[in-house]
Formats: C-alpha cells, sequence, structure tokens
C-alpha cells in the first residue's frame, strides 16, 4: 500500500524561498538548500520548488539552485516554473531533479507534455493546474494561468483527462479560491480531477491545518498534497500532519 | 571504484550523489572495458523497457551489463535497472530483456482507487521506500523483498548472492535508501567464494 505524500511547496524568488497570498506580498522565508534538507529531514516525503518569479520575467530557471537540492536531500523532488523547453526539461532533470512541473507552457503547448514523456518518461512529467471556479465551463472550473493572470476558458476536468492522455504522470490541482487562504483544500475540484484520470493527484492550496490533510485525502481521492504556509511560518511540523494522518488512519510514512 | 552504468536511461545525478554522499568513488560511464574493470557495478534506469534495450544495443553494452550481472562482483540493478534483468516484460508489446533473472514483468491490473504509475513510499519488510512504476515483476525464487499495490503481491528486491536489485529507488529513499546503499558497498567484492 503507497503511503498518502506530504509535500513541503517551496516558492523561489531570486534565490529566497518567499511566501505570499496569491502571488502578492512576499516575504522572504529563508535559504532554500537549507529548507529542503530541513523538510526533508523532518518528515517530506517528496519536495516541489517553483521558480515563481521565472515566468514572469521570461528568466531560465535557477540549475545552480537544483544541483545543490539535489546534492542536499536524498528524496524526490520536482521544479516547476521558467521551463520553457524541452531542452529546458532536460537541464533540471541532468541536474538532479526527478520531476518537471509544467503549467502555462502545457496550456500554450500541450505537445511539450508528450514529447516530455518520450524524453524521460511521464513519471517525470508533471502537469500543474490553477483552476478556479466559475460559471463558464462544464465542471464549474476554468484553467487560469500564468500565476492567475489569464482566464483561457478551459474546463478544468476536460485539460486533466487530455494532459493523462498526453502522457502526464501526475497532476498538481492548486486550486486559485483556495490558495493562501489556509481554510482547507478545495475539496470539489480535487476529487472531480482525482476521479477523471488515472494518474496521481495531488492537492494544492488552502492547507491551513493537520486536519486538512485528513480531509483531502479521505474525501478527494488526492495521493498526495502540498503544504506550505503553515509549515513556514513554523506554527505546524510535518510530523503533526502525519500524526493527525496516522491517527486518522490515513496510510503514512512515520519512520525518516 | 564503483561503474555506473550510463545508457541514456534517465537522471543518474541522484544515483551519483547518493554514493557521494557516502563517501563512495564512483564514476559514470559506458565504456564497457571500464564496467568490466569496476569492483562494482550499479545499473539503474529509468523509462520503458524497449528504449532501455534499444540503448543497450546501440551503445554495444548488452554483454558488458549481463557479464558484470553474472560475474559475482556485487551488482545493483535499480527500477528499469531490475525489470530488465529478468527475461521478458509486457511493456511496449512485449519485450525480450537480458534473462539474467528467470522471471516476468506485467503491468499493474486497472483497480479503482490505485492509480498508475504507482508513485510514493511503500513498505519492503518493515521499511518505506520511494517507488516510481507502472510495471512490477513477479515474485521469484530470489525475492528478497515484497511490496504490494493493486492488489498485487510484487518483487520489491531481488538478491542473488551479490547481485541485488530494487524495484524502489534506495537513492531517493532517504535514510533508509542510504543505508541499503552502504550495506550494499560493504559486500565483499572478491569473486564469489561467499555467494
Amino acid at each position: 500500500m503507497l503511503t498518502k505524500r506530504v509535500i513541503p511547496c517551496l516558492d523561489v524568488r531570486n534565490g529566497r524561498v518567499t511566501k505570499g497570498v496569491k502571488f502578492k506580498n512576499n516575504v522572504d522565508l529563508g535559504d532554500p538548500v537549507e529548507m529542503a534538507v530541513g523538510y526533508s529531514e523532518g518528515g517530506a516525503d517528496e519536495l516541489v520548488f517553483y521558480d515563481i518569479t521565472a515566468s514572469a520575467e521570461g528568466r531560465p530557471i535557477d540549475i545552480g539552485m537544483v544541483e545543490a537540492v539535489a546534492r542536499a536531500v536524498r528524496i524526490p523532488f520536482a521544479v516547476g516554473g521558467g521551463i520553457s523547453s524541452l531542452a529546458d526539461m532536460e537541464r533540471v532533470i541532468l541536474a538532479g531533479a526527478e520531476k518537471i512541473s509544467v503549467n502555462s507552457l502545457a496550456v500554450r503547448n500541450p505537445q511539450i507534455i508528450a514529447e516530455g514523456a518520450r524524453a524521460f518518461g511521464r513519471q517525470c512529467v508533471v502537469l500543474g493546474m490553477d483552476p478556479v471556479r466559475s460559471g463558464k465551463t462544464p465542471s464549474g472550473y476554468e484553467i487560469t494561468t500564468r500565476g492567475y493572470r489569464d482566464f483561457t476558458g478551459m474546463d478544468a476536468v476536460e485539460w486533466a483527462r487530455r494532459a493523462a492522455d498526453l502522457g502526464t504522470g501526475e497532476i498538481v490541482v492548486n486550486s486559485v479560491d483556495a490558495d493562501g487562504t489556509r481554510e482547507g483544500f478545495e475539496l470539489e475540484i480535487t476529487r472531480l480531477v482525482a476521479e477523471a484520470v488515472d494518474v496521481p493527484v495531488v492537492a494544492s492550496g488552502g492547507a491551513g491545518r493537520p486536519e486538512h490533510f485528513v480531509t483531502v485525502f479521505r474525501e478527494a481521492r488526492a495521493d498526495a498534497a502540498i503544504v506550505a504556509g503553515m509549515i513556514h511560518s513554523g506554527e505546524f511540523t510535518i510530523a503533526s500532519i502525519k500524526d493527525a494522518m496516522r491517527d486518522a488512519g490515513v496510510p503514512v510514512r512515520m519512520s525518516w | 571504484m564503483t561503474a555506473i552504468i550510463d545508457y541514456r536511461a534517465g537522471n543518474l545525478t541522484s544515483v551519483r550523489n547518493a554514493f557521494a554522499a557516502l563517501g563512495a568513488e564512483a564514476v559514470v560511464t559506458r565504456d564497457p572495458a571500464a564496467i568490466a574493470s569496476a569492483d562494482r557495478v550499479v545499473f539503474p534506469g529509468v523509462g520503458a523497457a524497449r528504449s532501455a534495450m534499444d540503448n543497450l544495443s546501440e551503445l554495444g553494452l548488452v554483454n558488458a551489463v549481463k557479464s558484470a550481472a553474472m560475474s559475482g562482483r556485487p551488482f545493483l540493478g535499480i527500477c528499469l535497472g531490475m525489470q530488465i534483468l529478468f527475461d521478458h516484460s509486457d511493456e511496449d508489446g512485449g519485450v525480450d530483456t537480458l534473462g539474467v533473472l528467470r522471471g516476468r514483468v506485467m503491468r499493474f491490473p486497472r483497480v479503482p482507487g490505485f492509480k498508475v504509475p504507482a508513485i510514493g513510499w511503500n513498505d519492503v519488510g518493515g521499511r518505506e521506500y520511494y517507488f516510481v512504476h507502472s510495471y512490477y515483476a513477479e515474485l521469484v525464487p530470489e525475492t528478497a523483498g515484497v511490496a504490494e499495490y493493486a492488489g498485487v503481491r510484487f518483487t520489491a528486491m531481488v538478491k542473488k548472492g551479490r547481485l541485488w536489485a530494487c524495484q524502489f529507488h534506495p537513492e531517493k529513499s532517504g535514510r533508509v535508501g542510504l543505508e541499503l546503499l552502504e550495506e550494499w558497498l560493504k559486500l565483499d567484492n572478491d569473486g564469489c567464494a561467499k555467494c
């Protein structure tokens, strides 16, 4: 039985981990490599790094940081943001990341998913999506891109199915509505996507308390969930999240 | 010296980094002579069975890998590097693989609630390791570790003397993964007297 994964997310801006609500009010939280080591030793099952300023500024991903993280931690990690081609994906993988997360790029050019899966294996290609509640699409959720700046008119569930058919190995569902609220994951869109595709689904956005993880794993069929602000602030630890999961009977990795 | 075989089957950086963390000297190579003379050989792999076999053929490495695996020197297959040590994989419509071990590699069945690829940490004899795979090797006499997913009990690890191979990624399995690599590094490499 696979355990349900808890994945700290580190948003990196100019070489520092930052946290803001809906891409605003960013606060410096620390050094990405030190934080990666800390979370790895604290029980993280995986890590994800988003180079959040990369796409807006058209700047390539910080390969030196990827290499430093790969040397420092012995758990898998994904990198997203600033990836604009197959060559970028390759550089990130050769630097030591297990997975590349594509989001806006895949919306512009869906074939990049198929190309990445062919070149590196589908387990390397993660689709990140930023759905927002919307009356304009059949599922009630519409895909946004470029850090929620652009509305695409694309239906979130349809997009998930298409991406899985194209060869994505995993889908991160980052709810725009829940992001930064700390009021819990958006269960409905997570469950809609989890039930629509055969590949693992990672819930993202809204985690504020350990119980939120129990709920998203039990009720929304997520395979993994992203944690950020609630542990970055020092209010909670990964261990406290995992204790809550274990106490509720959710399969979880408890020794590390 | 440990040789990590490079046959264009995925990222070797993690494997090299893990050995570096243990202070073990490891070189990434696709030179058959270097593989033949190494004290220890690591055979990693990510991707699909057919392209892996094609790459081994194109690079002239099929015999080098088979010889190393059967030499009695410490040998470690990882993930796809374990799967293609078996006779046959059902992947890509069916591929005959290296045949160092008897056994077959199959796809996980479709079972509601069990996503494929299977990605994450799974229990092997009381320890959890990181797995990423859509195919699994059946249980064989050399199976030394069993894991379970989608209602299937499969080979998580094989040991045949100093030939070890694992479906999971020890290089990405935190402390327990490093401990396994350390144990493998402690195997004698003086021929096969203690196999």
